[in-house]
């Protein structure tokens, strides 16, 4: 019988075939840990009674949701995780390089095949590359420092076919976000998305990530695509054998199997304060808007902020919208400036921030008051995100979020 | 683990852990502190008016959304022996059980109580309530250990020997 990609990786990893539904316990290839959970991570690790890491290079800190400080307190997080790095003897600590997510697969942490976790719900991110990786609480993630073992149930699988040419307009955004409506909150849970057909394969990674990263808002445990040559050319990698089998057999078994024709995919937001309350553009057409922003771990890359200044190139954001543009890493940012794309995005009357989580985490960079709206790139318009309750947030492509930006209201990108 | 019988408590589908325990009490010093906070924005009288080994009682994906782990905590702080639910949120089904929380899936029980019945847990058996049996499924033995153990902390320790 055949095997679906997630069948396949922990097959690899514990050496034998598994089954779904199966409790194995794997060994972890990587781990990640944020600024928001370090304190807590430390302090289970000692109160454990662990005295050393089971592998210092495996561990990786990155400090994003706090960057820069915005609040006395947040600095507290910085000095407890640079004295956890000095005292256990890590290498890998990230200060203030971009958004975790981005950093794992940008920095070359994270390979095709390999299990990682971390301690952010949206490490499921890494699917884009052919890994197997997923969000913990901050007590499993101090027992794998000191142990390097996860228990995990395999996961059954949720196959998504998608052939065809998207329209102009439509991005992976829109793919992923009508994917969550279709499956509604907890479609997913406990399960494996696993991406296959010829409009994913023509798929940049950046726009794969934007579908890993969001798959945890169906409930999912991991979303996964096979690497292919374009994996291989991001890691800077030659891929081996066993990467290039991170494929779904034919006659591998699935718990459902959903198709979709590419050219059917229309623009579409998720309206407050739902991430499956999938409505399309055209529907909301005249909404009055008071901020957009482009960036986060979902939509904060080149090709998005490059999509962004093809269309507000020569035109002025709406007098009385914000327009918050925030790259997901130093590196983006870097690539944008070099590019121009942040000259165009600037000229337009954007305000570009600083790479880092920003206005996703309703820290900084934008908070909002009762009765404002947002068009917004990035994965949750949950109630009290990015301000007051009384927020109402519209999660976007980065195509559909500028259009809104010149319009001042929701229009069709 | 033993079995045990409690008065229960009736929420519905999608209970996120916004709801359980709102970003606004989460920066409060200890997990006993944001305690009385918990449901607020859906009950706030909630808090006060669970007793030590009572029972929650759900619909779908209870403890949906962020990874926050004092989620779990909160509902054991307040004296919950159990939370029954249609299904839970992955992440917060791990978080639970390694602090020890035992958690229990039944798809038809949340239909047929109501607020303040008494139901009875027999391990890895069944759970009864006014006379009808609702079989549940047993737990890994893994994780039997873990929560027999009082949690992960307390499992490492065991096997630390600390």
């Amino acid at each position: 019988m055949g095997l679906t990609v997630i069948e396949k990786i922990i097959r690899n990893n514990i050496g034998r075939d598994v089954k779904p539904g199966e409790i194995v316990t794997v060994n972890v290839d990587r781990v990640m840990i944020h600024d928001i959970f370090i304190p807590f991570v430390a302090s289970k690790f000692e109160e454990m009674g662990f005295q050393k890491l089971w592998d210092p290079d495996k561990a990786v800190l990155i400090y994003d949701h706090l960057v820069p400080a915005s609040q006395v307190d947040d600095t507290r997080h910085f000095k407890v995780g640079n004295e956890f790095v000095e005292k256990y003897g890590m290498k890998n600590i990230h200060r203030a390089d971009g958004i975790c997510h981005q950093l794992m697969t940008e920095a070359g942490y994270v390979k095709p095949g390999n299990i990682v976790f971390g301690t952010d719900s949206h490490t499921t991110t890494y699917g884009c590359v052919g890994a197997f990786s997923s969000g913990i609480g901050y007590t499993e993630m101090a027992s794998i420092l000191g142990t390097g073992t996860l228990w995990i149930r395999v996961p059954e699988t949720i196959k998504v076919h998608i052939t065809g040419k998207l329209p102009e307009n439509v991005m992976a955004k829109d793919i992923i976000l009508k994917l969550i409506g279709d499956l509604g909150a907890d479609g997913a849970t406990y399960k494996a998305l696993e991406f296959a057909g010829d409009t994913i394969e023509e798929m940049s990674v950046a726009s794969r990530m934007s579908m890993s990263n969001m798959a945890i808002e169906a409930g999912a445990k991991c979303a996964l695509f096979t690497p292919d040559e374009k994996t291989a050319a991001y890691c800077g990698i030659a891929l081996t054998d066993k990467e290039k089998d991170l494929v779904g057999d034919d006659d591998a078994v699935y718990c459902q199997v959903i198709n979709y024709k590419a050219e059917d995919f229309v623009p579409v937001m998720a309206c407050p304060s739902n991430v499956d309350n999938i409505k399309p553009v055209s529907e909301l057409v005249g909404t009055k808007i008071d901020q957009v922003f482009i960036g986060s771990c979902t939509n904060g890359r080149l090709e998005d902020l490059m999509a962004a200044a093809e269309i507000l190139k020569g035109k002025k954001v709406a007098p009385f919208v914000k327009l918050i543009v925030t790259p997901a890493s130093r590196k983006i940012y870097r690539e944008a400036t070099q590019n121009g794309t942040l000259a165009v995005l600037a000229e337009a009357g954007a305000i570009i921030t600083h790479p880092s989580c920003g206005l996703c985490c309703g820290r900084t960079g934008g908070i909002l008051t009762d009765g404002e709206r947002v068009v917004a790139t990035n994965n949750r318009n949950f109630l009290g995100r990015m301000g007051t309750s009384k927020v109402e947030i519209y999660l976007a492509s980065p195509k559909s979020a500028a259009a809104c930006a010149v319009a001042g209201e929701i229009v069709m990108p | 683990m033993e079995n045990f019988s409690g008065k229960i408590w009736v929420l519905g589908d999608d209970i996120d852990t916004d709801i359980i325990i709102p970003t606004e009490y989460l920066a409060l010093k200890t997990v006993n502190d944001m305690a009385p906070y918990a449901f607020s924005p859906l009950r706030p009288e909630l808090a006060a008016q669970i007793k030590e080994g009572d029972i929650l009682v759900a619909g779908k994906n209870f403890g949906c959304g962020s990874s926050r782990e004092q989620a779990p905590e909160i509902i054991k702080a307040l004296g919950v022996k159990a939370v029954i639910a249609k299904s839970f949120a992955r992440i917060f089904f791990r978080n639970a059980i390694n602090n020890g929380l035992l958690l229990i899936e039944n798809d038809k029980l949340r239909d047929a109580v109501n607020e303040g019945d008494e139901i009875t847990v027999t391990m890895n058996e069944a759970i009864e309530h006014k006379g009808m049996k609702y079989p549940i499924t047993s737990l890994p033995q893994n994780l039997v250990e873990i929560l027999e153990a009082g949690g992960l902390v307390k499992a490492m320790q065991k096997r630390n020997r600390f």
